[in-house]
């Protein structure tokens, strides 16, 4: 099943192939990561999307609360929880195509952020599952470019991960 | 006044009181070396192998409850330290490991002997630091040196460019340390000790399974009094051998591939099993759906959450310092004031008194014409009362002095259980021997084992160190002839060891006593003379049967029912 989960860990150099290292020896999956500072500089926020049985998801949940400059661990879809993904997409499109191609965008609420003759940039952000549903729906033979940033994750409401 | 980096790292080490440290020069630590050199306190060992230099620190951390130190330069330095820090990290050795590395403005640059320490050793430390500021190096040796001990212990490693152990800064040693992102357990949760006690008390078939985590939280004497307590069987595994003493009426022996048979069948069917501070490794439960058939209710405490639920399904975790969980499990089970079920564990020591039977004890067929290495390791354990501390390699030798070698005390048996490091013994059994000056020493060994780290023999002779070497030459790496005679169609592909070097000549020639031994009855007297020796460190090379295979064995991928009792059987 997949999981997305979220971590604090101390923004120090090679904290962030401390996981990675972890997931590739233990053979864990990692469908992507997402990885930045905090508003505290001292903590950067992770958020790993995942897949495992429930004995797998127990054991990352773990390991990666055993890895020193980690400081707490979420396992997000254990609960009520948002992500958003951000992607951009460039499209080879002109004329009545590209009217097309906005016309779909603006379902998805996305916008375009640059164009050219022969090309159309879409910014788009959303659950990973829109984004898919976006990029099925223009096509494939359309796209020159994509390029997604991984989930983000952050728990509804009174669910907080803060030191 | 202000120090240099390499200044303030050795007097870190006094801070701590770091007695002794083995290491290699090189040049990214020459520095630390001059430093070293400039004072007295902290003693160094100079190996002869970086390898050997984290053995030793190694096999002195295992027999006290003191933190290892080993000192090696970059590059090279490093990554022949390596397999010792991955060897003490799967058994959860603590340890510091300071490496030199090429001066910071030169990292990246494929500098001379320059490797990435920090990189290549992260899968294999508890944690590791590369020190970018001297003001850095005395807070980050403080912490390596709190995380290597606290916790699950370790082995933590600190690069120290060259640059930087030249920098100069105020010496100021922290008095103590607080890592936010790190909190290790202290006491268990008291409800599921409650749920543990309530189990233990309606189990029918019990089972008490400790393993080398009893031994690093020094909570042998609380184990030894909960299994007296309770009444129960107790196995020890590989590395918590001596937590429970092996002459006890209630000691089952060690269960698992190279395990009793009594063990390995009460394991199988206990109804309830108490693990306390082991990790149900391959080795031990076998096959996990074999094990997993047969219904039974799982206690399971230890430090490292991570190690609960990784195998196999626990009903009650509990997470903390096995000693502090066994003294609250201890109070509680005197509290409540229940007793275990007294016709149901009759029963139950009727049937684990008959598999003892059927199995009938660790045997073998004693020769008067070839030496028989159970043989020797028995005689070992007489002439030297049990007392001695004993190092091993990694094989069949190592296997029939975990079987043979009756240990009653902790921290006297020290092997590489996890990684399985073969030339671990000579340099461990020098560390072993410098922390407890004037005690036995021996080294259970093989002639394959032995020549990974032979070169070691000239530090036990610079360093006086009288350890004694048994080595159980059967002319084949025994443990690979073994399975290729079982599951490889008798093909003993490279597993023959042609051109051995006459080891009495090569003990002379590093100044020591050598001995050859090729018959049973100069196998005592053999022994006997060396233990005399009080002062030498003598090597014995016991020409034993190539033929002999370790008994019982649980086959790879087999179930601890599937047990082969001996050849004959």
């Amino acid at each position: 099943m997949r999981h997305i989960i979220s971590l604090l860990m101390e923004n120090e150099a090679g904290a962030l192939s401390r996981v990675a290292g972890l997931f590739s020896a233990r053979g864990y999956n990692i469908e992507s990561l997402a990885v930045a500072p905090t508003e505290d500089p001292t903590l950067s926020r992770m958020t790993i999307v995942t897949s495992g049985s429930d004995a797998v998801i127990e054991q990352i949940n773990k390991q990666l609360n055993k890895l020193i400059d980690v400081a707490a661990v979420m396992d997000l879809s254990e609960g009520e929880h948002l992500e958003r993904e951000l992607m951009l997409v460039k499209v080879g499109s002109e004329g009545a195509a590209r009217e097309e191609l906005k016309r779909k965008m603006a379902v998805f609420n996305g916008r375009v952020i640059d164009e050219s003759d022969r090309t159309c940039t879409i910014e788009l952000t959303d659950t990973c599952a829109k984004l898919d549903s976006f990029l099925q729906a223009i096509g494939s033979d359309l796209i020159l470019e994509t390029v997604r940033s991984g989930a983000s994750g952050i728990g509804r409401g009174e669910r907080i991960l803060k030191l | 006044m202000e120090l240099t980096g390499a200044e303030i790292a050795i007097r870190c080490l006094q801070e701590e009181g770091v007695e002794y440290i083995f290491g290699y020069p090189g040049g990214a630590v020459l520095h630390i070396y001059d430093a070293l050199f400039q004072q007295d306190k902290v003693k160094h060992i100079l190996v002869r192998h970086e390898q050997a230099a984290v053995h030793a620190a190694d096999g002195y951390a295992r027999s006290s409850e003191k933190v290892g130190v080993a000192l090696v330069t970059s590059g090279p330095g490093i990554t022949n330290a390596v397999t010792g820090i991955a060897t003490a990290y799967m058994d959860s050795i603590p340890l510091v490991v300071i490496s030199g590395q090429v001066p910071s403005y030169a990292i990246g640059e494929d500098a001379f002997q320059e490797v990435d320490a920090v990189g290549i050793t992260r899968p294999c430390v508890k944690h590791n630091f590369l020190i970018k500021d001297v003001k850095d190096i005395a807070p980050t040796i403080k912490k390596a040196f709190y995380l290597a001990k606290s916790g699950r212990p370790g082995p933590v490693l600190v690069d120290i460019p060259k640059d930087i152990s030249n920098h100069k800064a105020e010496f100021i040693y922290p008095g103590s340390v607080n890592i936010r992102s790190y909190n290790p357990a202290g006491k268990g949760d008291s409800a599921q000790i409650k749920s543990a006690v309530q189990l233990l008390m309606e189990a029918k078939r019990p089972m008490i399974y400790s393993g080398g985590g009893v031994v690093l939280s020094g909570a042998s004497a609380q184990l030894t009094e909960l299994v007296r307590l309770l009444g129960f069987p107790c196995t020890n595994t590989l590395m918590g051998l001596g937590a429970y003493p092996a002459n006890d009426k209630q000691f089952v022996g060690m269960p698992g591939m190279h395990g009793t048979y009594e063990a390995c069948m009460a394991m199988q069917h206990c109804d309830v099993l108490l693990a306390v501070g082991a990790r149900f490794d391959d080795r031990v439960v076998g096959n996990v759906e074999h094990f997993a058939q047969v219904p039974r209710k799982i206690i399971h405490i230890d430090i490292d959450p991570s190690s609960i639920a990784k195998r196999v399904k626990v009903d009650v975790p509990v997470v903390g310092d096995l000693k502090l969980v066994l003294d609250q499990l201890l109070s509680e089970l005197r509290s409540s004031k229940q007793k275990p079920d007294a016709s149901g564990m009759a029963a139950w020591w009727k049937q684990v008194d008959e598999w003892r039977v059927k199995g009938g004890g660790l045997r073998y067929k004693n020769s008067t014409e070839i030496i028989k290495p159970q043989f020797v390791i028995e005689k070992l354990y007489e002439i030297t009362g049990g007392d001695a501390f004993v190092t091993s390699d990694v094989g069949q030798h190592q296997m029939w002095a975990a079987q043979y070698y009756k240990f009653n005390k902790p921290r006297r048996w020290i092997n590489s259980g996890g990684l399985g490091t073969m030339g671990f013994g000579l340099p461990a059994a020098m560390g072993v021997q410098l922390i407890n000056p004037g005690a036995t020493v021996a080294c259970v060994t093989g002639e394959g084992s032995i020549q990974m780290n032979i070169q070691e023999l000239s530090t036990c002779k610079q360093f006086h160190l009288p350890i004694k070497v048994v080595s159980l030459n059967n002319r084949y790496l025994g443990m690979v002839r073994q399975w290729q005679e079982f599951f490889h169609g008798n093909r003993y592909s490279e597993s023959y060891m042609d051109a051995l070097p006459d080891f009495v000549k090569l003990a002379e020639a590093y100044g020591h006593i050598g001995i050859r031994i090729d018959k049973p009855s100069d196998v005592e007297p053999a022994l006997k003379e060396a233990f005399a020796r009080k002062n030498d460190l003598v090597f014995m090379d016991f020409q034993t049967d190539p033929t002999e295979n370790v008994f019982p064995m649980v086959p790879g991928g087999k179930g601890l029912s599937e047990v082969i009792l001996s050849e004959d059987l």
